[in-house]
């Protein structure tokens, strides 16, 4: 069942539009991928979804909702949840704070007890991190926290925008593997990244995104050996 | 040695007041990045309702103490109303227009406020009716009235009960995200209209106990009263740090001091030149030298874009 399906989405800046029409779906419990170049307009597609900025056109229909009637700040209670670019953590909060904040739309306070372990589980660093004052986390840590946080407002779709930028490779490795961990619990995932080749390793579809539009679109394990996706975004 | 306590007692009532009208500044400054310069005239009509209230029910036998207390408390409701009008009304139109537009629409507002002010009550200095019946203590050679004591009580109480409502409740957390990073914490489910119409509204239940306390401490109000008070006030933010309410809480205390010393002083350091009339001079030369040499004030931890 498609949890998410977009139809003829538009993003425009000004006169310039950065979205042109585009349509994908994503099913439940499945990771689907959005590749593309820089300035494709992948994290404007993210964006927009997210009400982050309000789309030029198009629809959004989540679990059979008109979801760009919802009003921005309804979205995480509907169950979804943005991990932004540049991980937009609070601060001057401490890591439980804004673990904490991730919980805010929530009143089922034991299963917020259970969904912080479950996250300090997912990221030990988190907890021994947890009462400095975030804005002092190096990146890796702060795109922990950022993802934790996401998880603690318990999504049905987590939209992950480039959680691989800016970071060590060896954090790119661990961030991936718990990506993968809670996809494998079954949730639901969009993911936007530059690194198409490691998205397209942990995503079971892909679509390709050039220009503002959905150029190719396959399974991610049949667009790893297309040569042409291969020449164009993975390097070779 | 008799002035020094003396203008140190001085300083810290006249601290407490600059303190709850610099927090209503930071705090929607916090929040929005608009200084909100209608707010000395919010402080202003909060003087002026109260004033209304005590006069029309002096004659009605209740305790005097019973009238104040409805004074004060209609005139925070009263201005409760005010800044939340001021900002669905004037500020929310422009949330997304350049940063000049909002400010200016601020002086504006306080123009206006100031003429609305001066129709309903008149262009002459009122007198506001002392309802506490005035006791003078003494304590090494300085003196001190109950209704002193009173302001700097009411202003702790008040300040902590603010500082456990950001630090602990629901919706202080919503306002502290607000302020960080207003995008993400609408991604957390905030309502950020709510929460600048809480600072706002907030911010003004202060400013209209401030403007009770002005009035009770006096015993005297004007419609322009509120522009000088909240031009000092605003100034006890940008010492303290715009923006950081801690730094509101010291810089107005930090800024009554110094002007009541100033006051205390200055006739003896120009050989009576300047007599404690040019007490207003202390405040603004603290913002120039703010200004100058600290921008980000005394708990600024942000410097540089914002205006």
């Amino acid at each position: 069942m498609n949890i998410l399906e977009v139809n003829g989405l538009r993003v425009s800046y000004g006169g310039i539009q950065a979205v042109r029409g585009i349509s994908f779906h994503v099913s439940e419990g499945e990771m689907v991928a959005l590749i593309g170049a820089n300035g494709a307009g992948k994290s404007s597609t993210l964006r927009a979804l997210a009400r982050l900025l309000e789309p030029a056109g198009g629809n959004v229909r989540y679990r059979g909702k008109e979801l760009l009637q919802v009003p921005p700040h309804c979205l995480v209670s509907e169950g979804i949840a943005l991990v932004p670019e540049g991980r937009g953590v609070f601060p001057r909060m401490t890591t439980l704070e804004n673990l904490h904040m991730g919980a805010y739309a929530r009143n089922d306070k034991v299963a917020v007890a259970r969904d912080l372990e479950h996250v300090l589980g997912l990221f030990p660093r988190l907890r021994e991190r947890a009462q400095q004052v975030a804005g002092t986390l190096s990146g890796g840590e702060q795109q922990m926290l950022a993802i934790g946080r996401a998880l603690m407002s318990k999504p049905r779709l987590l939209l992950l925008d480039e959680p691989s930028m800016g970071l060590a490779p060896i954090m790119v490795q661990k961030i991936f593997e718990v990506i993968r961990t809670v996809a494998s619990e079954g949730m639901t995932i969009l993911l936007v990244e530059q690194n198409a080749k490691l998205a397209l390793e942990v995503s079971q579809r892909g679509y390709v995104m050039e220009s503002g539009e959905i150029t190719v679109t396959d399974e991610s394990t049949r667009l790893l050996a297309d040569p042409k996706v291969r020449a164009a975004y993975l390097g070779e | 040695m008799d002035t020094l306590l003396q203008q140190l007692i001085n300083g810290l009532t006249l601290g407490a007041v600059y303190a709850l009208v610099a927090l209503g500044y930071t705090m929607v400054y916090g929040i929005i990045g608009l200084i909100n310069f209608a707010h000395g005239e919010v402080v202003m009509i909060g003087t002026m309702v109260a004033f209304t209230i005590i006069v029309s029910l002096a004659g009605s036998g209740m305790p005097p103490l019973l009238i104040l207390s409805v004074g004060l408390l209609i005139a925070v409701v009263a201005c409760m109303v005010l800044g939340w009008g001021l900002e669905r009304v004037a500020y929310r139109p422009l949330r997304h227009a350049p940063r000049l537009t909002p400010l200016i629409t601020a002086i504006g507002m306080s123009i206006v406020l100031q003429n609305v002010a001066m129709i309903i009550w008149g262009r002459n200095y009122i007198t506001f009716p002392p309802m506490i019946e005035k006791q003078i203590y003494e304590v090494a050679g300085a003196s001190f009235t109950n209704v002193q004591v009173a302001i700097v009580v009411l202003a702790a109480l008040v300040m902590i009960g603010l500082t456990y409502l950001v630090q602990r409740t629901r919706m202080g957390m919503a306002m502290r995200a607000t302020a960080q990073n207003q995008h993400v914490a609408q991604l957390m489910g905030v309502d950020i209209d709510r929460v600048i119409a809480m600072a706002f509204i907030i911010g003004s239940a202060l400013g209209a106990l401030a403007g009770c306390m002005v009035g009770s401490y006096y015993e005297i109000a004007h419609y322009q009263m509120g522009f000088m008070l909240g031009l000092k006030a605003f100034t006890a933010a940008v010492l303290g740090g715009i923006g950081n309410m801690a730094g509101a809480m010291a810089g107005g205390l930090l800024l009554g001091i110094i002007e009541a010393l100033g006051a205390g002083y200055i006739g003896d350091l120009t050989g009576n030149f300047l007599g404690s009339h040019y007490q207003d001079i202390f405040a603004f030369m603290v913002l120039i030298v703010v200004l100058m040499f600290r921008p980000s004030g005394l708990f600024g931890e942000r410097t540089g874009d914002r205006a």
